[in-house]
């Protein structure tokens, strides 16, 4: 027998089976999360299989956050916030609620994850915690109300893509320019029912926030969960920001001799910056294809870039300048942290002083809900995730995605630009920790 | 919408009935345009499935009538609101290609009968088609072919049978 990958190690540990891809198990729940458009269909779920006052698995690990339509927009969604608060209470669930931040940048923060855990939230971006170590998976509301009952779920036990990228990457090229290279590569279904694996040099030296964002966009290549085995890099980020202390004795990585079902390797050094076109993160080109594209809109946010340090290096770049006269900028904090770490160290300052729009932590106008919802003809580059037709808006807006040094350098000309033709920023992972009250 | 549901209130994938054919990729923003999933209610949901795609879909779909589709379909989020929509649009399955694996395991959580079909971009919007679930075959009555599909996994086939995932987890909950 060949050796086992992280994913099927992960696996193994939380069935109590000998797991290997294909098999079909049942596993133990660790975590798990649902948010405000997806928590009142699971909450049904529950209701229907468990009764009105049931318990849940864990309360004290089932989180359920306010922030997809956060401050309420409409009455359904405000109905749909108390339905969580109501729920959430009820059941003795942690609770966090409108401005206190995207899903998955709470969990991250509020400690709920560690290395080695099985996490499911009802939003397909749960594939984030995998740069903790974690295995973890994005599911439906019927998955997620039933594990809220059972503490388990089945899972197909994944293949795994390695993604291995060695050396140093160029002054304005981030881990954003390496996921989406990896999803222009294998395509928008290339790794659909597997999971992705990043390692090498390139990886291991990734600050923790980066590895966030590459784990974070393994679905947008159709990804099951995408992963980076934790390290002592892992251990210092958890006991640094969240105070847990981190045991990685038991930690696991994949072995030497693990079967994989395509390695891609790559030279960080010839990484451009990459830009996704519209309609679909599939379409990554160097930068400098899509040069001089003029732009109306920036937006500065998600769970996959709007963290303090991908704030930062926008604010960096702007310090003392203007947006081009012809562009608007909208900037949402992942957080409720990011955005008193934005005030507390000047970000807020000089990004509105360059003319850019702040609003209340959450999701923002990622999914077209509100907040910066684009209209016929708009073009906007956005350090999201997804640029589907429509995604944020108007069928008729267009979408490309970018790093946050790509939509910095941006803003400054109204037209997508090379951050490599200005002085970029990099962060580790004390900056944010520096400034924690 | 006319009704041609079952005594139980689902459709019979088994009757023959028109196909919507969509391309490669249909994502679940374009299958339930996210300022719609505020609501859970499957029917409020139906009345905006593709509203953006495809504007004509949710008046004229009929009960019983099929979505075919290229690779990937119901790729994006994880909105279960996605699938609810065609449940309670009264479509009776769903072929395509290949899915997201999301909305693959939420279809199945729902009842909604899903095939991988290979052969499915041989179906020409407007068609009549039906599943045959048992022998996995989708059958084009308009142009006298079937096509054959993967048979589901014998682990969700055996979930299947228990009633799926909300009857297998309440007959564990209650042992």
């Amino acid at each position: 027998m060949t050796g086992k990958t992280l994913a099927e190690k992960l696996l193994s540990e939380k069935s109590g089976t000998d797991a290997r891809a294909g098999d079909y198990v049942e596993a133990e729940i660790d975590v798990a999360m649902a948010h405000d458009i997806t928590g009142p269909l699971a909450f049904q779920t529950f209701h229907e299989v468990a009764g009105e006052d049931a318990d849940l698995f864990a309360p004290d690990r089932t989180i359920f956050t306010i922030d997809h339509h956060a401050p309420a927009d409409g009455v359904q969604a405000a109905n749909n916030h108390n339905a969580v608060r109501d729920f959430a209470a009820k059941h003795g669930a942690n609770q966090f609620d409108v401005g206190d931040g995207i899903c998955h940048a709470v969990l991250v923060e509020e400690g709920f994850v560690s290395p080695g855990d099985l996490v499911i939230g009802a939003d397909s971006h749960s594939t984030t915690y995998g740069g903790l170590g974690a295995f973890g998976t994005g599911v439906g509301s019927t998955d997620l109300g039933t594990a809220l009952a059972s503490g388990e779920l089945w899972f197909r036990v994944p293949q795994t893509i390695r993604f291995e990228v060695d050396g140093d990457l160029q002054d304005g090229v981030y881990a954003k320019d390496l996921i989406l290279r990896f999803i222009g590569d294998v395509g928008f279904d290339g790794c659909t029912y597997m999971a992705a694996e990043y390692a090498g040099s390139t990886i291991e030296s990734l600050p923790i926030h980066e590895r966030l964002v590459l784990s974070n966009m393994a679905i947008e290549m159709g990804g099951k969960a995408g992963l980076v085995a934790p390290d002592d890099r892992t251990a210092a980020y958890l006991e640094r920001q969240t105070g847990n202390e981190i045991d990685l004795d038991d930690a696991f990585r994949s072995d030497d001799d693990a079967e994989y079902e395509s390695v891609h390797t790559y030279d960080a050094a010839e990484l451009a910056p990459q830009v996704s076109k519209p309609s679909n993160p599939e379409n990554a080109v160097d930068v400098t294809d899509v040069e001089g594209t003029e732009i109306d809109q920036l937006f500065v946010g998600t769970c996959t870039n709007g963290r303090y340090e991908d704030i930062k290096i926008v604010a960096d770049i702007l310090e003392g300048e203007t947006l081009a006269p012809s562009v608007r900028m909208v900037v949402v904090p992942a957080s409720k942290s990011v955005y008193r770490h934005m005030l507390n160290t000047g970000v807020f300052q000089t990004l509105t002083d360059a003319g850019a729009v702040i609003q209340n932590a959450g999701c923002g106008p990622c999914a077209g809900y509100h907040q910066g919802v684009l209209g016929d003809g708009d073009v906007c580059l956005a350090t999201a995730n997804r640029n589907f037709p429509g995604r944020e808006g108007s069928m008729d807006s267009n979408v490309y995605l970018a790093s946050p040094a790509t939509v910095g350098a941006s803003a400054l000309y109204g037209e997508i630009t090379d951050p490599r033709n200005i002085q970029t920023n990099r962060y580790d992972d004390t900056i944010f920790a520096e400034v924690l009250p | 919408m006319t009704d041609s549901k079952t005594a139980s209130g689902r459709t019979n994938p088994s009757d023959p009935a028109r196909a919507w054919v969509f391309g490669d990729n249909v994502d679940t923003d374009q299958i339930t345009p996210s300022r719609f999933i505020v609501s859970s209610d499957p029917d409020e949901l139906a009345q905006h499935a593709f509203e953006d795609l495809r504007p004509e879909f949710s008046e004229s779909v009929e009960s019983g009538d099929f979505v075919v589709a290229g690779e990937n379909f119901g790729s994006g989020s994880s909105r279960e609101h996605s699938p609810l929509s065609l449940v309670g649009a009264g479509v009776s399955g769903v072929v395509a290609q290949s899915f997201a694996r999301i909305f693959f395991r939420n279809a199945i959580n729902l009842g909604l009968p899903v095939l991988i079909c290979p052969g499915a971009d041989a179906i020409d919007d407007g068609d009549e088609i039906h599943m045959d679930l048992d022998a996995g075959v989708v059958v084009n009555h308009t142009k006298d072919e079937q096509y054959d599909a993967e048979a589901l996994p014998e682990f969700l086939q055996s979930l299947v049978e228990q009633g799926g995932l909300k009857a297998y987890t309440k007959a564990k909950l209650d042992r």
